[in-house]
């Protein structure tokens, strides 16, 4: 479903990925895991180029999608996006955050999108906060909507940048117990992490990166268990 | 007590030569309809102007970025004065419009390069987050600023933008240069006809206060509106 070839990624003299090699499968859920600095959530952005690639070449179906003449934006619609910081439109409310895009890119009418957004409201458990603005919910709340929001565009493909990393620790459940569910229903998953417990759960794969490379990859129990990378140990000592 | 009533008589008498006699009220009336006129046409095109110009200075292009700023220099280093004068006696001199109309151009390419740095400042006050999120759903570079974008920028601009339009109304008070009749000229023409300073001048001032007093009323619900979505 997505395949990276060679992916390099420079912010002036700064080597943040120094080439990956990647495929990604339908169904799969990956758990990116790494010291801060190494090049993950660079690596997550690279996949729908919200950061351009120095060098190196991105499938997703099939379709290079850092060539030239390529439509971005419909690209951009295969794939959701979950923020660390939620990045809800603070001016909308929460129903209208939820049908913003799929309406305006024609992909439903109103009373489709409506309908859809109560149905993942109530997925994530808010159906009651429709009509709330972003600022009159908690963290977890603003976090599941955004999940809510990304998945009313029907992605193939759910990208997670630290999702639970500006969360309260009593709201970081909540969002997980969101994602699981998402990986229950057969969602292709790519999220970046620091909770150990969660990737260990529910990661079909596990990849660590490190220096902008892809040091290993496995099951939770092979790379948890018994990693094989001294770089990996080295982390893993310090985070379990 | 004679004192007061004198004092009294003489106001009264001063506020008739000035106000009454000769219908005058209707010079500043019809000078406060002058100033409305150029100041709402003045708004209206300082917004435009300031869009565009906004535009240009957040370019990425080159040439966009010099032309904003060539714009916004010459503009805010040159007084507002000289600037009328020189639109409507060199550029609009052979050109035949309303006397009021060259003047509401003058201000609103005036006002134009204020409004553009609000605007711009606006624009870069919404997190970046926020163009993110809605490119990453899907949305091209233009819905992203009109549907996401520029909504919170003009909550986060407006208080600034009424502001620049309270010095607008103020500013064009200085139309008499170019032989319009607003409220400051009815003043002054009041004062030449009547030989009388206190009572024109102070009436003038009054009407500007009112007519600004209004202008903040009226701005200050629809920035109410505006704060709807920020109710915790």
């Amino acid at each position: 479903m997505i395949k990276v070839k060679n992916l390099h990624k420079k912010f002036g003299d700064l080597t943040v990925l120094d080439g990956i090699d990647e495929h990604i499968s339908p169904g799969e859920v990956v758990v990116v895991i790494g010291p801060s600095g190494s090049g993950k959530s660079t690596f997550l952005r690279c996949l729908n180029l919200l950061e351009e690639a120095t060098e190196g070449e991105i499938y997703v179906d099939d379709q290079q999608i850092n060539a030239p003449k390529v439509n971005v934006n419909e690209v951009r619609q295969k794939m959701g996006m979950v923020f660390q910081q939620f990045n809800l439109f603070p001016h909308l409310t929460i129903m209208d955050n939820i049908t913003l895009a799929p309406v305006l890119l024609k992909k439903m009418t109103k009373q489709e999108a409506v309908k859809k957004g109560q149905e993942l409201l109530e997925r994530v458990n808010l159906s009651e906060k429709a009509d709330a603005y972003p600022a009159q919910l908690s963290g977890g709340q603003q976090q599941r909507v955004a999940i809510a929001r990304a998945l009313a565009m029907n992605p193939e493909i759910m990208l997670f940048d630290e999702p639970t990393s500006a969360l309260d620790p009593e709201m970081v459940g909540e969002v997980l117990d969101v994602m699981k569910d998402l990986a229950r229903s057969g969602m292709t998953m790519v999220i970046v992490t620091h909770e150990m417990g969660f990737a260990r759960e529910v990661a079909s794969r596990v990849l660590f990166i490190d220096q902008g490379q892809v040091m290993e990859s496995g099951t939770p129990e092979e790379v948890f268990s018994n990693p094989k990378n001294e770089r990996t140990k080295l982390f893993l000592s310090k985070v379990l | 007590m004679t004192g007061i009533q004198e004092w009294f008589t003489k106001f009264s008498d001063e506020f008739y030569k000035c106000f009454i006699r000769e219908d005058r009220y209707k010079l500043l009336l019809d000078g406060i309809g002058v100033t409305i006129k150029i100041s709402l046409l003045a708004v209206f095109i300082g917004i435009l102007i300031g869009m565009l110009i906004a535009m240009c200075n957040l370019s990425k292009k080159k040439l966009p970025k010099i032309i904003g700023g060539i714009y916004t220099d010459v503009i805010r280093g040159t007084p507002s004065v000289t600037q009328l004068m020189i639109i409507y006696f060199v550029i609009f001199a052979t050109v035949n419009l309303d006397k009021w109309i060259i003047a509401a151009i003058a201000f609103g390419i005036n006002s134009g390069a204020y409004v553009s740095e609000i605007i711009r400042g606006g624009i870069l006050s919404v997190n970046h987050g926020q163009v993110e999120a809605g490119r990453s759903l899907g949305l091209n570079g233009f819905q992203t600023m009109t549907r996401i974008v520029i909504p919170q920028a003009v909550k986060n601009i407006f208080p600034a933008l009424c502001n620049e339009f309270i010095v607008l109304v103020k500013e064009t008070a200085i139309v008499g240069y170019v032989g319009l009749m607003d409220i400051q000229k009815a003043g002054d023409f009041i004062k030449s006809a009547t030989f009388l300073a206190f009572m024109p001048l102070i009436g003038t001032a009054v009407i500007y206060y009112v007519l600004i007093k209004i202008l903040t009323l009226l701005l200050g619900r629809v920035e109410k509106a505006l704060r709807k979505s920020d109710i915790r």
